[in-house]
């Protein structure tokens, strides 16, 4: 039973796809596919945005939406039938593009966003024998991909014409660029353990138990190490707090979308929460086990259940701390990603290849876990060296 | 040839022309990604997933970023009135399809190209890590340290200059 729900979607398409003749099965399934992640996920991102609108607001005292339910009924829902007038609205808004904009280019950037950031779900193994497409180099597909987003954040800020979007853009980019580096090499490290650039045989590489605890790479010294530099890189290449200063609305507006308007405006913002969870996904397919449960005793819930529970506890997190932490300064932003991210992300890889050859006993945690302390420990003090912190005095505040 | 190679070959030869013949450069630029991204699709289509994917992440993720910053710093988004071909255009088009034919006569006649295709290696990426670390490993070392050596030029001509005669001398 638990089998049968567990490969219920699996079953579904195969079902489907038996009714039509041999020759269109594979272009019929990828195309359920297709529309599976194209209804699945929008409607996450519809939902996420009123948790995170109730989230902060909770957080920051307030109540946040909490009026509009079913439409047409007296149901209230919590407000969670939000999303739908949110929705309508950003349909029927008026569309304006500024007269002294690159038209073309500037039609086109919603969509060159919204296109690689799809085709990152394709690689993406939400459950047993979920992935769309097992690549055999799917960890490199879904980096390509995803590094093709950057472009069209280009586009948006080069083609409205206005110095806001151009400051936007620059900052995304340089941004995006710097923090792509930490995130690729912390993924190193589990292609090296794992031996695989498939993220399916990675997730089942981690699907073991000891103990009745999983082989999840997070529970190791270099895992921890990896998973918590491919957190806050993810942070920044989705462009959230405390990295959201491509989008900072107190110093340029919104950044590189401030020239759009009504659907392309929904598009950057769809896109914009799409990748994050791409990017969310890719960080529990690395090191969170994929779709496997944390103890053995739980296995019998099923694998996609798992998948989006980690997804959105991580969701979860990336909400609270966007309502609890202050924006980052440009200098300190790039200052963190090269002088403290690299250099830890470099030592990591290292770590990793000697938790690879060293015996299998608790010799290789204490050696692990002690370069790591110590290149913690001698970066963070290098970050901090000249920056002469000591108890601030307010001279006009007194 | 499939209709799948058809409008690939077709996008990237339009990309590339585009890339040569609009006016906005930075619209050149677009068009030559547009070209990067038909020739990483060609690459797939030849099964080659390691080198396609290398392609859109270096290509389209790095170099089309670095053109299209470089044209931004440099100098102003004003395209010229002027055409951007010269007039002898058609001279260049003869030189580059003469160089196309012997090119394509050389290597079709050429013993060192297989005429039979060999069978596509199960496990293509690792056979390229393999090949990596063990044959070509010189080649990759040579590289590591020409990559190394270009970062820190990159770094010292980008550092800040330490200028002694203005010590304490501007806010």
């Amino acid at each position: 039973m638990a089998d049968k729900i567990d490969q219920i979607f699996v079953t579904a398409l195969h079902f489907l796809v038996s009714y039509l003749p041999e020759a269109w099965r594979p272009l019929a399934s990828s195309l359920i596919c297709i529309v599976f992640i194209l209804m699945v996920f929008p409607l996450i991102f519809s939902l996420t945005t009123i948790f995170e609108r109730k989230g902060i607001g909770r957080i920051q005292n307030r109540y946040g939406p909490n009026r509009v339910g079913i439409p047409f009924t007296k149901i209230r829902l919590a407000g969670f039938g939000q999303f739908l007038p949110d929705g309508v609205k950003m349909l029927t808004k008026e569309d304006v593009v500024p007269r002294a904009a690159d038209q073309a280019v500037h039609f086109l950037a919603p969509i060159v966003l919204l296109i690689p950031v799809l085709l990152t779900y394709a690689v993406l193994p939400f459950g047993r024998n979920m992935a769309i497409a097992d690549y055999d180099a799917g960890l490199l597909f879904f980096l390509a991909v995803g590094g093709a987003v950057e472009i069209s954040v280009f586009m948006a800020g080069w083609s409205s014409r206005n110095k806001y979007s151009l400051l936007g853009a620059m900052r995304a980019i340089a941004q995006m660029v710097s923090y792509e580096i930490p995130l690729i090499l912390s993924g190193v490290t589990v292609v090296m353990i794992a031996g695989t650039l498939n993220l399916s045989q990675i997730v089942e590489h981690q699907n073991q138990y000891t103990y009745g605890i999983a082989h999840w790479f997070v529970f190791t010294p270099w895992g921890l190490v990896g998973f918590i530099l491919f957190f806050i890189a993810s942070l920044a290449e989705s462009n959230r707090s405390p990295f959201d200063l491509p989008e900072a609305e107190s110093e340029i507006i919104a950044g590189y979308f401030t020239e759009y308007s009504g659907f392309k405006f929904a598009l950057f913002f769809l896109g914009e929460y799409l990748g994050m969870f791409a990017i969310i996904g890719l960080g529990i397919t690395l090191f969170l086990g994929g779709w496997t449960s944390p103890v053995s005793f739980l296995t019998w819930i099923p694998s996609w259940i798992w998948f989006l529970t980690k997804m959105m506890a991580i969701v979860f997190v990336f909400i609270w701390i966007r309502a609890t932490l202050p924006r980052l300064r440009m200098d300190q932003l790039m200052g963190f990603a090269w002088k403290f991210m690299l250099p830890l992300a470099l030592i990591n890889i290292l770590v990793a290849g000697i938790w690879h050859f060293m015996s299998h006993d608790w010799q290789r945690w204490l050696v692990c876990s002690a370069i790591i302390f110590g290149a913690y420990v001698v970066l963070g003090r290098g970050l901090m060296a000249n920056q002469k912190l000591g108890k601030r005095i307010y001279r006009y505040a007194e | 040839m499939s209709p799948f190679f058809i409008i690939t070959g077709i996008v990237t030869l339009l990309g590339a022309v585009f890339a040569m013949s609009l006016r906005n450069l930075v619209h050149c630029a677009l068009a030559m990604a547009i070209a990067f991204a038909g020739v990483a699709a060609l690459f797939l289509q030849l099964g080659a997933e390691f080198v396609g994917f290398a392609q859109i992440l270096i290509y389209i993720g790095a170099i089309a970023i670095l053109i299209v910053f470089a044209i931004l710093l440099t100098r102003s988004g004003e395209s010229p009135d002027k055409s951007v071909l010269t007039s002898g255009w058609w001279a260049g088009i003869a030189v580059t399809a003469m160089v196309f034919t012997i090119l394509g006569w050389a290597v079709l006649s050429s013993s060192a190209v297989p005429k039979e295709l060999p069978a596509a290696p199960a496990a293509s990426v690792k056979n390229v890590g393999d090949l990596l670390m063990t044959k070509y490993v010189l080649p990759l070392e040579i590289v590591a340290l020409v990559l190394t050596a270009a970062m820190i030029g990159a770094v010292l001509i980008a550092l800040k200059e330490d200028n002694k005669d203005n010590a304490g001398g501007q806010p």
